[in-house]
């Protein structure tokens, strides 16, 4: 019997861990050594894509990974920002804290919601969870305590200095970033990440070696709630101002599956390339506005017609690299 | 509440004629299209646009509307055609990723086009007030003409679409595809053309249905994902592959809407998710079922 060796990296992927502690490093010293003046709109900046980024990893989980593609993952981002700000105005809770209790609610309230949504499947799926994320946009422009359909502003952050209350945001934002990577990365790479992928690659041969398919979907479905409600709960604490229309926009997922799709799906690095690029475009067009979205809504559909994995895809297949590897390599 | 039974049916007339596109869509190649929405509002613009261009020529009168919608048919029929044979034909398979992606971008596209082209100010197709007359029934109701003239049409498209699928050549055809695309292409049918006929036949419907909603109320760029969660209801609702069913649907969806609505202005929409959802969890079929998913 001869000897296998698992391999599980590459130098560049050790490479890409170091490389990325760094960055974490020198982003999280950004109030320190950011010029005066512009600091305070980079963070702020940072803290919005920041949202967008666990947004789409999160859609990415569960349509990559999970061969669930919603368009209603808006549901969970503005139930999550929902909560936080509930808990911050009416319990008195500090809404730093309750950013992670907002993304927990989100969590909690998507297994009921799953038990509507698994009825349907494929495209009927993706429009049956849009109807879901309808009605929580209706149940909440009718509630009258949160300010009905003009929405309402967190009072609860009124006492905390502004200077702090942006490092606050900022920080949290940059820690939400990195566990979610990490979160996705170590999850792909365990036991668990591999009865995912089976699952992926063909449902009824997972189910018959022993994969529980039904109870595998549940949880990523949990997670990827739990992800859009961080993400919402995050973006309202940095803007301060929640609307039913807001937190609730299909606009959301229609980023998400942008940069999902641009970057690749069903890799980790996809949404983070499809982020950097997202945020590129922003800045440079758009300032023309309807024909800027035009352009995005075009180049999403010629990327999926014509380059169906995606630039990271590409780029994996010409120069076979993988920040995050999740494949396992035997060498006998 | 006689009246809001009534009132609810005549606006499930027109939700059927939203939904049976997307019915006939689906039931052929299982094909979402998220832009279903966008697509009838895109076709009421047309109507607008139309009829501009025609009181510019001096031709402002009565006829117009009926004429405009007349020459629109056609047009979509190509479109609906061009738009599958294409670019949809090739996003079709196992995975329901390409296909949602693809129209769910145009329907950004669209929106933004229309936002572009004609601001997001509500409009309405002039119908030389057709839209206002009404006619009386007895026990004090009056019921509105153009509303009754569109469940008229609902029921007439509902039982072409019914005998198109059952007692015709291209019917057995959407049939043979829909059941097992590699047999009926082994039997000599070429699913892309087949394909394209029932897009091309879905648009025809989807123009009608914007013409109409732009007759009856006001329109503006936006307006397209709610029509596509309503139609989409309706056929869920009726059950996969019946037009029937999908008639029915549509007219539950109606009435369910307009009960609320009564009840109160801000929950109607709602009360028609949560029976649509109701429907979902009781009956995943759909009431009427005829094909399997």
């Amino acid at each position: 019997m001869a000897q296998v060796e698992v391999i599980r990296s590459t130098p560049v992927s050790r490479a890409a861990l170091w490389v990325g502690l760094l960055l974490i490093v020198v982003a999280a010293g950004l109030p320190f050594w950011a010029p005066e003046g512009s600091g305070s709109s980079w963070m702020r900046e940072f803290v919005e894509i920041a949202c967008y980024l666990i947004f789409a990893m999160m859609w990415n989980l569960l349509a990559g990974y999970g061969g669930m593609v919603s368009i209603g993952q808006q549901a969970f981002f503005g139930f999550g920002g929902y909560v936080m700000l509930m808990l911050g105005n009416f319990a008195g809770v500090n809404p730093f804290v309750a950013v992670p209790l907002g993304a927990l609610a989100a969590a909690l309230i998507a297994v009921p919601v799953s038990f509507v949504a698994f009825r349907l499947q494929g495209g009927y799926f993706a429009i049956g969870t849009w109807v879901i994320a309808d009605v929580f946009r209706l149940s909440f422009a009718n509630m009258s305590v949160v300010g009905g359909g003009s929405g309402t502003s967190l009072t609860a952050l009124r006492g905390i200095e502004k200077a702090t209350r942006e490092n606050l945001t900022f920080w949290i934002a940059l820690a939400c970033v990195v566990a979610a990577i990490a979160l996705i990365y170590l999850f792909l790479r365990s036991k668990r990440g591999l009865a995912l992928l089976a699952i992926r690659d063909n449902e009824v041969a997972a189910e018959s070696q022993g994969i529980a398919v039904a109870g595998m979907k549940l949880a990523v479905y949990v997670v990827a709630a739990f992800g859009a409600g961080l993400a919402g709960a995050l973006y309202f604490v940095g803007n301060l101002r929640i609307s039913p229309d807001a937190a609730f926009s299909v606009n959301w997922t229609a980023f998400a599956i942008f940069m999902v799709v641009i970057g690749g799906i069903g890799r980790i690095e996809g949404p983070i390339v499809g982020a950097l690029i997202f945020w590129a475009l922003n800045k440079c067009f758009s300032g023309y506005g309807t024909w800027y979205l035009m352009g995005l809504g075009l180049l999403a559909i010629v990327v999926t017609i014509f380059f169906k994995q995606g630039l990271w895809g590409w780029a994996q297949r010409r120069f076979g690299l993988s920040l995050f590897p999740t494949q396992r390599t035997l060498r006998l | 509440m006689l009246e809001t039974l009534l009132q609810g049916m005549l606006l499930g007339g027109l939700y059927c004629l939203f939904a049976l596109g997307q019915s006939l869509m689906f039931g052929v190649m299982r094909l979402t299209n998220t832009a279903q929405g966008d697509f009838i509002i895109l076709g009421a613009f047309a109507a607008i646009a139309g009829m501009n261009a025609l009181a510019a020529l001096g031709w402002g009168h009565g006829s117009a509307p009926l004429m405009v919608m007349l020459a629109l048919l056609p047009l979509a029929f190509g479109f609906g055609y061009a738009l599958q044979r294409w670019v949809l034909n090739g996003t079709l398979g196992r995975d329901p990723l390409p296909s949602l992606v693809v129209t769910f971008g145009l329907s950004i596209v669209i929106q933004n086009l229309l936002l572009e082209l004609f601001s997001a100010d509500p409009r309405s197709i002039e119908t030389g007030g057709l839209n206002t007359a009404s006619v009386a029934l007895p026990a004090g109701l009056a019921i509105g003409v153009l509303p009754l003239a569109i469940f008229a049409l609902a029921l007439l498209a509902t039982g072409a679409l019914q005998w198109l699928f059952n007692g015709t050549r291209l019917g057995r055809a959407f049939r043979a595809v829909s059941d097992d695309k590699e047999i009926a292409e082994l039997m000599g049918l070429n699913s892309n053309t087949v394909y394209a006929l029932a897009t091309a036949i879905a648009f025809v419907l989807i123009a009608l249905a914007g013409v109409l909603q732009g007759m009856r109320t006001t329109v503006s760029p936006a307006d397209g994902p709610l029509l596509l969660l309503f139609a989409f209801e309706a056929v869920i609702i009726g059950g996969m592959g019946s037009f029937w069913g999908t008639l029915i649907g549509a007219l539950l969806l109606g009435i369910t809407q307009q009960i609320g609505f009564r009840i109160d202005p801000g929950w109607g929409i709602w009360v028609g998710h949560i029976v649509f959802l109701i429907v979902l969890v009781l009956r995943p079929q759909g009431l009427f079922p005829k094909t399997r998913g």
